[in-house]
């Protein structure tokens, strides 16, 4: 059902040239957000413009293609995305994480770990780590290239003076290979260890602010914080309601308007493995 | 006894206008000198030349450095530079708003250049914010508070907390009691007057208002069209006024 009418996976390829040319940069230099001629896209800003950009540059025929949305196959934004591919690319796609070569994420990284060979490819908003602390961006980018990251610690600080612990708990940023501040899109801060030596690669793109950035495989990435308030993965503190994981991430569902909610994992596809493979939890039915 | 700042000729200009001439001056460790002048005298343009804030156009400014003696900060390389910056000058701006961070609270503006230097502590760079807070007069109560809730007279405070807690040996000021009330000013002279002794800083500061420089500098340098027209100790200055400027200046002094 492919379109004849567009180019492989939408975008000319001058234009993939221009974007791989961005990539392999990235890749050089960990964490350093490379500008990029970030085109218009059939879809809005804020629906992940960046990912399905660096998406179509990364992208052949032989690809077997994945988007998760909050962790989730089936929402809206996932569900779009994947079926744009499909009309353009062809490609074959797939909710299973382990059989996926190019995956495009908002918001998570998949819970079973990733391989080598696999591509997982992030949306992002806002790259600048320093953006809502220092708003000229001449400056955070002189803050970049003379690694003066003081002023991240200070956003830290004021999490701690007001709430007594690090209340950052997604976009928490990271520190790549001892060198540049990095923000890891908004994911969970749960899943920020995941980051670190990876033997996947992972791209990030930015629409809007036409900006690319990456992590080869197996990078060192450390997550921020003080001393005497180290770095902590937080998870809400329940099992899955339907498979009973107690090492997910975990969504907070709302069932009924007298206070019954449930926790799922977020991750639909590692939920429904587990399900299939007999797991059960309280409220499975 | 080497000179802990020693200018040389330095001299800005803006197209065809003279922003300051041919500027020339030491200062001694634990010195404090006093620039006065009328507006759009240069005073501003020469302290931001000294800061680093801009580049002149002739002349150095060279700086004993800790580490590695005397050194020409405008042939430094920029990493370098800021990290003077940050460490061992510090930089007073007229409006509060300008030197702090209005939207972090007070104990965060503090600790911001503890943690620029590398305090990674939490406890740590609190407890010496909250020290600092006092020396400034703050209540430490108000440290999580932001700045936009604090008084002009605070506001400068907090500012002076800022830049010192990194123990500085220079602290550039441009006009630090500018904008406030009389008794505020007065009491914000008192403060600084007590820190410049016991931290033993030298400071450099920019100000139209006479009583300032009589009360903290030890020296002065008088302004006039971007260049100096007299210079000496303060009171020989302020009390024997040789040149036609400098008298006017003097005797323009409104008395109560």
């Amino acid at each position: 059902m492919t379109d004849q009418a567009y180019n492989f996976a939408y975008l000319d390829e001058q234009t993939k040239r221009m974007i791989r040319r961005a990539i392999l940069k990235g890749l050089a230099i960990p964490g350093y957000q490379v500008p990029f001629a970030s085109r218009e896209m059939p879809m809005p800003y804020g629906w992940g413009t960046g990912g399905v950009q660096v998406s179509a540059a990364v992208l052949t025929p032989d690809d077997r293609f994945k988007v998760i949305d909050q962790g989730a196959d089936d929402t809206t934004n996932a569900v779009s995305i994947r079926s744009f591919f499909e009309r353009t690319a062809g490609v074959a796609t797939t909710t299973v994480t382990t059989e996926a070569t190019v995956i495009q994420t908002r918001h998570r990284i998949p819970e079973v770990p990733l391989a080598e060979g696999q591509i997982l490819v992030y949306q992002v908003p806002i790259p600048e780590p320093l953006r809502f602390l220092e708003p000229r961006e001449s400056e955070t980018r002189k803050m970049h290239s003379l690694e003066e990251y003081g002023l991240m610690h200070v956003k830290l600080y004021e999490d701690i003076a007001r709430h007594g612990h690090i209340a950052t708990s997604y976009a928490y940023p990271v520190k790549v290979e001892g060198r540049y501040v990095m923000d890891p899109s908004p994911i969970p801060k749960f899943d920020n260890p995941k980051l670190a030596d990876c033997p996947a690669i992972q791209l990030f793109g930015a629409g809007r602010e036409q900006r690319i950035y990456a992590l080869p495989p197996y990078t060192q990435v450390v997550s921020l914080d003080f001393e005497d308030h180290p770095f902590e993965a937080s998870r809400a503190d329940h099992p899955c309601g339907l498979c009973g994981a107690v090492d997910s991430y975990l969504d907070e569902v709302i069932t009924d308007d007298a206070g019954g909610r449930m926790f799922v994992c977020s991750d639909t596809d590692y939920c429904e493995t587990r399900q299939a493979a007999g797991h059960r939890g309280k409220d499975a039915a | 006894m080497t000179p802990l700042l020693s200018v040389q000729g330095v001299t800005k200009r803006y197209g065809a206008h003279i922003g300051c001439a041919d500027v020339s001056f030491d200062l001694y460790p634990g010195e404090v000198m006093g620039i006065v002048g009328e507006s759009g005298s240069g005073k501003s343009t020469l302290l931001n030349c000294m800061a680093g804030h801009m580049a002149p156009d002739a002349g150095k400014v060279v700086f004993d450095t800790r580490t590695d003696g005397p050194r020409d900060t405008l042939t430094m390389s920029e990493p370098e530079r800021r990290m003077l910056g940050r460490t061992d000058w510090a930089f007073v701006h007229q409006h509060a708003r300008d030197g702090l961070r209005m939207g972090v609270s007070a104990g965060g503006n503090v600790g911001e250049r503890l943690m620029a230097v590398g305090a990674r502590h939490y406890g740590d760079i609190r407890a010496r914010a909250t020290d600092w807070l006092e020396r400034v007069e703050i209540a430490p109560g108000r440290i999580d508070d932001r700045p936009t809730t604090f008084s002009g007279g605070m506001q400068q405070r907090l500012q002076i907390a800022r830049n010192l807690v990194t123990g500085p040996r220079l602290v550039f000021m441009d006009e630090p009691t500018g904008g406030l009330d009389v008794s505020v000013q007065a009491r914000l002279l008192d403060l600084l007057r007590g820190l410049v002794r016991d931290m033993g800083l030298s400071a450099i500061i920019v100000t139209h208002d006479l009583a300032v420089v009589r009360l903290l500098a030890d020296r002065l340098m008088v302004m006039k069209s971007g260049h100096v027209v007299e210079a000496g100790l303060t009171d020989r200055v302020l009390d024997d006024p040789q040149h036609a400027y400098t008298q006017l200046l003097v005797s323009s002094v409104l008395q109560v």
